[in-house]
């Protein structure tokens, strides 16, 4: 079935494309973008007023299964993510099981096969169980179909478990992902060390726990030759590394999580435990550091470390609730109204940190663009739509968000994905 | 006894211009949370419970056929003591749970614990909790009201207000007075509270302790930091002496207690080079030969066991207080 979507706004920055055009959609693939395309097609999607981009690609997602899913699903984390507008997603191997071997990668393959509604990709582990002990057999994974491999929450603490990862991981040319948290230095702490937590009478996590492993493994990196992508980027110290990494010539890539530009760690002072998640909230000084991050090219990307948790692991005492908040359906919301409204960032931009950036750093193929022979996975964004995250609308299993009852504008109407319309909010389009 | 001045009542003094204090808030949940006439207010009511406990028979019928829970998450003596003794000062049955003997052993999450506590139409919960916020959860999650007996690193109202009625009733003022909080404030629950109320009623406070039990940003609270002593005590009007709380000090900043004694124990000699009639504080238990001298403690200059009493007429303030609050509305 074609589908033709007219007159709407098509910012596709990997085309140096933004304008009016129409896009027809054949076979799940982009046949044709123009400026006045008059065809016959089975669907025409009349986007006037809209934004149509190529499908948001979130890389830092816990979808949960297999192992808990009484808390996220394949199958209600991809739902939520068709209505962030995110059509492709990177899943995290911190499953119980962990994803450190190819039967693993397979069994989640046949699951999200059955059940996803968004296209899933996999990072697997970097060690077996996480342990960050023994290096995973990387070259199987990788032709399992691993997009890139990370220990995630578990940060490999020693240095030359690290640093033989990333040798493997060049020799396979494979991603690692480094969540960068020295635990030594973190601790059992559970916001921000500074005033608040000072405040607060809670343990702080310091910035260095942070920021000395994105040194390390960027140094690392540098040595071996091999990529790393730095996970939730947090603190101004860590932007600060990656930038003079760059211009060094490391091939090394970051996220922010719209959280960590969006909150600071005022936001903790009611001990609501919606504002707990690892790495902590920052101070005004960070978030300011990340937002010039995000403008300046250091931070490639905007991941939202969707992070499901149970009512009963949240709502208890702030130092034993879990770390962590969902997102996927307000990533792009927050982006929009602390980025471009705030003239920080232009469309442009913001679509290359939600999609052309992903797909390139991840090396999905026909992702991330809306060239033609590309798969037809479209967002379309009314900028003008204001509307109210509330409890009862969201998707996934979980409702851990301090984004609750927060008032958006620009908000996803429509998704195609693989030549499919998804429609999120019937109303409009 | 008139306890609150009602705000209907035209005061003759000419001098009391100033709107009555009415108190709205269900919970203490901490010093942060309460304005400088709240504070006052507590203490003013204090000060009228305080008469009660020179009494013969020390009971008045204000709080009677209500029903106070204290809910004990840590162990203590003195302050479950001390509230327990004020409920019933005041009429209030008490019942109490601890830890070690109740459903909280079995898994029972601390709101759940809570909810049962007001569906066994409790009214007031006062708790103690090693969760920094604990109270603060509970009251958001109950329509009861709830009492902070310490919870955590946070905040220990009921001490700093007894600390600070201790103060007034011997220097007859706080604005202007310099006070001086000895040793281990990162861990220090009583440090913060009395924090927020000496500096929000005028004070000038000094935090004194090792730079690794001093916690990241406590300046920007408007307090002097020193890690000297002799600097702490050389200008005070009053010293709190903390405990050193060698169970929670993860950071090791001190391998011994005979070190500590040494670089940070309040000594009579030490004392010598203090104003001569500084008040010497201690929230208990004392450590002697640890964080103070045995002189010390028992010598002129301590109040110990004075804040001990007046630790039943805050608390009797504070249990009227929010059992009568006046709905905000």
């Amino acid at each position: 079935m074609s589908i033709l979507i007219k007159n709407g706004r098509v910012i596709d920055p990997a085309n140096k494309r933004n304008g009016i055009f129409d896009i027809l959609i054949e076979r799940g693939k982009i046949t044709k973008v123009a400026e006045n395309i008059d065809k016959e097609a089975g669907e025409i999607i009349d986007a006037k007023d809209k934004i149509v981009i190529p499908g948001l690609i979130d890389m830092h997602v816990h979808l949960r299964e297999p192992g808990r899913e009484d808390i996220e699903t394949v199958a209600s984390a991809t739902r939520a993510a068709l209505s962030g507008g995110i059509t492709s997603l990177s899943c995290m191997p911190n499953t119980y099981p962990a994803i450190d071997n190819c039967s693993e990668m397979k069994r989640l393959r046949d699951i999200t096969k059955k059940d996803a509604a968004c296209f899933v990709f996999i990072t697997g582990a970097i060690t077996k169980e996480r342990a960050g002990v023994e290096i995973v057999d990387m070259k199987a994974m990788k032709k399992e179909g691993a997009v890139a491999l990370s220990d995630d929450g578990n940060a490999v603490q020693d240095g030359a478990v690290m640093r033989e990862a990333l040798k493997k991981a060049k020799e396979n040319n494979i991603l690692l992902i480094s969540h960068c948290e020295n635990k030594n230095i973190s601790k059992n702490g559970v916001i921000n060390e500074g005033m608040t937590a000072t405040k607060l009478g809670l343990r702080g996590i310091p910035k260095k726990a942070e920021y000395e492993f994105v040194e390390r493994d960027i140094k690392l990196a540098g040595k071996t030759g091999a990529k790393i992508h730095i996970a939730h980027v947090s603190a101004k110290e860590s932007v600060e590394i990656i930038r003079r990494a760059k211009k060094e010539g490391i091939l090394v890539t970051a996220e922010a999580a719209p959280q960590h530009f969006s909150l600071e760690e005022s936001a903790c002072e009611t001990y609501d435990t919606r504002t707990k998640m690892n790495p902590p909230l920052r101070s005004a000084e960070d978030v300011k550091a990340i937002k010039e991050g995000l403008k300046d090219g250091t931070i490639d990307a905007i991941a939202s470390d969707h992070a499901p948790h149970g009512k009963h692991e949240k709502e208890i005492e702030f130092d034993m609730a879990a770390f962590g908040i969902i997102g996927l359906e307000t990533s792009l919301a927050l982006s929009i109204i602390n980025l471009v409204d705030k003239k920080i960032i232009s469309w442009g931009r913001l679509i290359e940190l939600m999609s052309v950036n992903p797909a390139r750093i991840l090396d999905l193929k026909h992702k991330g663009s809306l060239s033609d022979a590309s798969d037809a996975d479209i967002t379309i964004i009314d900028p003008e739509k204001e509307w109210v995250y509330t409890r009862d609308s969201i998707r996934s299993k979980s409702k851990n968000s301090p984004f609750i009852n927060r008032r958006f504008k620009g908000k996803v109407v429509g998704v195609i994905i693989g030549g499919k319309l998804e429609k999120v909010d019937c109303e409009t389009i | 006894m008139v306890l609150t001045k009602s705000p209907y009542a035209k005061s003759r003094d000419k001098m009391a211009v100033k709107k009555p204090v009415v108190w709205t808030k269900k919970d203490l949940l901490g010093i942060e949370y309460l304005t400088k006439e709240e504070i006052e207010l507590i203490l003013d009511n204090a000060k009228s419970f305080k008469e009660v406990l020179g009494r013969p028979l020390r009971k008045v019928p204000t709080l009677r056929g209500k029903t106070v829970a204290n809910l004990f998450y840590e162990p203590s003596t003195r302050t479950r003591t001390s509230f327990e003794l004020a409920a019933k000062r005041l009429s209030a049955d008490v019942v109490t749970m601890l830890k070690e003997s109740s459903s909280i052993q079995k898994g029972e999450t601390l709101i759940d614990t809570g909810k049962n506590l007001e569906a066994l139409k409790i009214d007031i919960i006062v708790v103690r909790h090693s969760s920094s916020g604990a109270a603060v959860m509970l009251s958001r999650a109950l329509n009861i009201s709830v009492v902070n007996a310490g919870d955590g690193w946070h905040e220990h109202p009921t001490q700093a207000l007894l600390d600070i009625l201790t103060l007034k009733e011997k220097l007859g003022r706080i604005k202007g007075l310099s006070v001086s909080i000895i040793g281990d404030i990162a861990h220090s629950r009583v440090a913060r509270s009395n924090i927020w109320g000496l500096t929000k009623l005028g004070a000038n406070v000094t935090v004194c302790a090792p730079k690794k039990l001093i916690p990241a940003g406590i300046e920007k609270l408007g307090v002097n930091i020193t890690t000297s002593v002799e600097e702490a005590i050389k200008k005070a009007d009053a010293i709190n002496i903390l405990r050193m709380q060698f169970e929670r000090d993860e950071k090791k900043a001190f391998p011994s207690r005979m070190e500590y004694f040494k670089t940070y124990g309040i000594t009579e000699e030490r004392l010598k080079k203090a104003k001569k009639n500084i008040i010497v504080m201690h929230p208990g238990p004392i450590n002697r030969g640890v964080e103070m001298s045995a002189e010390v403690a028992d010598g002129a200059n301590s109040v110990i066991l004075e804040q001990v009493t007046n630790g039943i007429a805050v608390r009797m303030a504070a249990l009227y207080l929010v059992a009568t609050a006046k709905k905000n509305k």
